[in-house]
């Protein structure tokens, strides 16, 4: 009886064993691609970090910490005195106050938005869905291009504002803080709007019937009853534009011109005419930790939603 | 004295006290702008808030032009490459990762997956050119093979979503069925799993595609000069205004989008469960 | 007709069972989470039977199934088919066949392509494929709808389209995991009927899951009762029903009454038992059972009858506490000395007034042979 214990046993582990390794055989090659062309590549990053820059652009394999001190640091050229790198600090400022604002922003407009969808009759729902999810699937640059053409000085809403006499000469948006604001706002709008949407269709509204009946008032309701319960979607939402946002590259480019800077053009910036890849490495490192953390916060977040009530 | 009385709406359990204006200002909002620029492509003149009338010349200069040609014909060349090996490598980590009994390594494939989602894309672009570096240096090879390989890469979770939601909605009963009516493994992908698996495969497909299309960042980077895409050539043209010609190619990529969408929702709509 | 099976319905040595499970075990999960779906599971099924797997739900009927139709493996023990050890075989080789209990049709196919498929798959001649699907469409009476997609037919046509896919095939044996659950009542009384029919028309061995015991009870030649993974008792349905030997089974089965008694002697086979009320009744041991002094013994409610108590020489006295009219039955509850709560039923025969009234003294009088002892 023991031997046929354990023969048969073996069967089951046998096949789990071979489900295991018919999974790693699958998913293989595509976990080789993306090593080699987007994982893999980033250790090199990190290598480059602690490395000098070179003559002209590029790298020389001599370790250096010089780098990382130039994130935050400057080192004056004359007196060798140590001050902070006051171009970095504003840019990595503006940087992160811009894709708060911009969360924020995003959550203030998507969230009767995401609500209005979700209330809707389930015929038409789809159609607004589809109606939000066009600009997703527009390309960025052409978005970008289109708030170009708004809120230029000879844009959109100068013009009319000219023509009806509100104003006599242009307001100047573009090129400052606020007309990237404005683009990063407008790009990632359906970022925010699809997850609370998603959160907000699952939302059994007998509870908040049932709140109702307990002489809750709407805001109130909104409040203690809606905003909790969709909590995920908005955890969501906030993860997906506050990413991007960091990192963003194309907008501050496009409505900032060269001037107002954020973290993705200071990197670029040390590859092309900065001509300081260790830099451009280090500020790339730096940028993928924030991400990290707000990722670990999104993760946690979602076990903890978990373990409670849903 | 008149009494009036004041009609007041039925109570409604689902409004909120001005969400529905914010959502309608919201959408006006979304396509204002694009609507604006798809409206001056037809404008004579080059001034946005001047309509001077209705004129294809925009277009026909953009026709026209060679390098636009040159963009718009290897953007499409690449977005198909890409979107092709993407949707197969896509298919097979799908059929991999789904329905199987949780084990060691499985959420370590999920990150390696979606981990072009979760960094930035500036980090991407800069970790790849520093590599291709490295490999052009090592073995002189040029070419396109670089820019194909980075959108592959990063086309794979966008294909892999939908590929997967599909085949989690999938009754696992079927396949089941099929091996107790003498359906061997392959057979029974042939005939159940793979048909039923074909709405969720197309849609990764287009949007695999219409990403690769959009891309600019990484494509700024890891191309070589010479090698612009629609895109970056878009970019490239930017001195602080916008010139017509990128309006009508705005437009005519925009129309492009809402056909994937709407072919993308129309599947969805047909096949969903 | 089967004749009186030993307790575990197998005859020693019996090549002519269709399926043989032999000490058969099933365990998930590993160390303190394990559970035993299936314990040490012996069985035979004949060939040419309508054999039923009856029991609540987690008793471990359809993992028996599972095991059988090859979508599992055991972790002890060995599934035969016709003598054949077929355990470690894969379901696409086994020649057994399953109807699910959510149907599994292929939503991308046809009724008549659903059909054909396990023939397709077996590498049938196409000439004999048209022909053996034509001929199932007739069996199931679904001749119209045969180009119509699966997902645009009614519940009871999918079930009809799942029975005749899995028959198709011609398997040795056929498996029907609780096929009519999800039909409306009239619908699922129609299909018995029809299932009844189709396992004699067709010859072929089904093995039924069922947590219904009217349905096992009316369709099967034999029973299984099982449950938290053992096989309780194996028998025809008047053996189950009326020599019911463990507590569960009688208890599962119909309705039953329950009652302590005190074994005085023993005989041959024979034990005199003495009832609460002090009368002794003679009743026959289960075979090779050695009853403990205190026994439990059943009763069902339709073979006791009642007196007023004039007579005086019932099996049990008590009061009557209430009276329940059914329609086509009466129930009276009789309260016994012993607290115990006695129920007999009477079939109405016409219109008469109740001769009995709440809180009368009465006896109870069981029919001869009608009490059964348990093995507990």
């Amino acid at each position: 009886m023991k031997g046929n214990v354990v023969l048969v046993s073996n069967l089951e582990a046998d096949a789990q064993r071979r489900a295991t390794r018919r999974s790693w055989l699958l998913s293989a090659p595509a976990l080789l691609v993306l090593f080699f062309a987007a994982s893999g590549p980033l250790l090199i990053v990190l290598v480059y970090s602690f490395l000098t820059s070179g003559e002209y652009g590029g790298i020389v394999w001599k370790f250096s910490t010089e780098a990382w001190f130039n994130v935050v640091f400057i080192r004056d050229i004359f007196d060798d005195s140590l001050g902070l790198a006051d171009a970095h600090l504003r840019i990595l400022w503006r940087s992160t106050k811009l894709s708060f604002i911009t969360t924020a922003a995003t959550l203030a407009i998507g969230f009767p938005t995401a609500y209005f969808i979700a209330t809707r009759p389930r015929k038409s729902r789809n159609i607004w869905l589809f109606l939000v999810t066009i600009p997703f699937w527009t390309n960025l640059l052409i978005r970008t291009f289109a708030i170009l053409e708004v809120i230029r000085n000879k844009g959109l809403v100068n013009m009319l504002l000219l023509k009806m006499g509100i104003i006599d000469s242009p307001i100047q948006m573009i090129f400052t803080d606020f007309a990237i604001l404005v683009g990063m706002t407008y790009v990632y709008l359906p970022l925010m709007v699809l997850p609370l949407y998603a959160s907000m269709e699952r939302l059994d509204f007998n509870l908040v019937e049932a709140a109702y009946d307990l002489y809750a008032t709407r805001a109130k309701v909104l409040w203690r009853v809606i905003i909790p319960l969709v909590k995920p979607g908005i955890v969501a939402g906030s993860i997906l534009v506050f990413i991007p946002s960091l990192g963003a590259f194309v907008i501050p480019r496009v409505l900032g011109g060269g001037k107002k800077m954020m973290l993705g053009n200071l990197i670029e910036l040390q590859f092309g005419a900065g001509r300081n890849w260790p830099l451009g490495a280090a500020l790339s490192i730096t940028l993928l930790s924030i991400v990290m953390i707000a990722l670990l916060f999104y993760v946690r977040n979602m076990q903890n939603d978990t373990d409670g009530p849903r | 004295m008149t009494t009036t009385v004041i009609k007041k709406k039925p109570f409604s359990l689902k409004r909120q006290p001005g969400f529905g204006f914010i959502a309608i200002a919201c959408f006006v909002m979304l396509y204002a702008p694009i609507f604006i620029l798809i409206v001056f492509s037809f404008n004579i003149g080059e001034n946005i808030a001047v309509w001077e009338g209705f004129s294809l010349q925009w277009y026909e200069s953009a026709w026209n032009n060679e390098a636009v040609k040159d963009a718009s014909v290897r953007s499409l060349v690449l977005a198909l490459q890409a979107s092709l090996y993407a949707t197969i490598l896509a298919t097979m980590a799908a059929l991999g990762t789904t329905r199987t009994r949780p084990f060691k390594g499985l959420t370590f494939i999920y990150v390696m997956i979606n981990q072009p989602l979760m960094v930035p894309e500036i980090v991407t672009a800069v970790a790849l050119l520093t590599l291709f570096a490295i490999i052009k240096t090592i073995t002189g090879i040029q070419g396109m093979v670089y820019l194909v390989a980075a959108h592959t890469a990063f086309c794979i979770p966008f294909a892999y979503l939908p590929i997967r939601a599909r085949l989690e909605g999938m009754d696992l009963m079927l396949e089941t069925a099929a091996a107790d009516l003498y359906a061997t493994p392959w057979k029974t992908f042939q005939r159940v799993t793979l048909p039923l698996m074909w709405p969720g495969i197309i849609a990764g497909a287009m949007l695999a595609f219409v990403i690769s299309l959009d891309d600019v960042v990484i494509t700024e980077f890891v191309k070589s000069s010479g090698q612009e895409t629609l895109p970056t050539y878009m970019l490239g043209q930017l001195r602080r205004i916008i010139t017509p010609e990128i309006n009508a190619i705005s437009t005519v990529l925009v129309s492009l989008s809402i056909s994937v969408v709407g072919v993308f929702f129309f599947i969805d709509r047909k096949f969903g469960k | 007709m089967r004749n009186e099976t030993d307790r575990n319905g197998m005859a020693v040595g019996d090549v002519s069972a269709a399926i043989n499970a032999e000490n058969v075990t099933k365990a998930f999960g590993t160390g303190k989470d394990k559970i035993l779906a299936l314990n040490d599971v012996t069985v035979a099924i004949e060939e040419n039977e309508f054999f039923t797997l009856l029991g609540p739900s987690g008793c471990g009927k359809t993992t028996l199934l599972r095991l059988i139709a090859g979508f599992d493996h055991p972790t002890i023990g060995t599934i035969k088919l016709h003598g054949k050890d077929i355990s470690h075989l894969p379901p696409y080789q086994r020649s057994i066949n399953t109807v699910f209990q959510s149907y599994a049709l292929f939503p991308h196919m046809t009724v008549a392509q659903n059909i054909s498929f396990g023939l397709e798959m077996l590498g049938k001649p196409k000439s004999d494929i048209k022909e053996t699907v034509a001929e199932m469409l007739a069996l199931v009476k679904m001749d119209e709808l045969r180009n119509r997609r699966t997902d645009q037919i009614s519940g009871g046509q999918q079930q009809r389209v799942a029975l005749a896919r899995a028959l198709a095939p011609k398997p040795e044996v056929l498996l029907l995991d609780e096929p009519l659950a999800a039909l409306d009542y009239k619908l699922r009384k129609e299909m018995q009927i029809e299932l009844k029919r189709l396992q004699h028309e067709t010859g072929i061995t089904f093995i039924f899951v069922t947590h219904d015991q009217e349905e096992a009870l009316t369709m099967s030649d034999r029973i299984a009762v099982m449950e938290a993974g053992r096989i309780l008792q194996v028998g025809t349905p008047r053996q189950i029903y009326n020599h019911p030997e463990e507590r569960f089974v009688a208890d599962f089965i119909g309705s039953t009454n329950f009652l302590s008694a005190e074994v005085v002697s023993i005989s041959e086979g024979d034990a005199k038992l003495k009832l609460s009320s002090g009368k002794v009744v003679s009743v026959k041991l289960p075979s090779g059972m050695v009853p403990e002094k205190e026994v439990t013994a059943v009763v069902r409610p339709e073979y006791a009858y009642l007196h007023t108590e004039t007579e005086k020489n019932g099996d049990l006295s008590g009061k009557l506490e209430n009276i329940v009219y059914f329609g086509t039955d009466t129930h009276y509850h009789i309260r016994l000395p012993d607290q115990t709560l006695f129920v007999t039923r009477r079939q109405n025969q016409r219109e008469d007034a109740e001769t009995f009234a709440v809180g009368l003294n009465v006896d109870i009088a069981f029919k001869p042979n009608s009490i059964q002892i348990l093995r507990d």
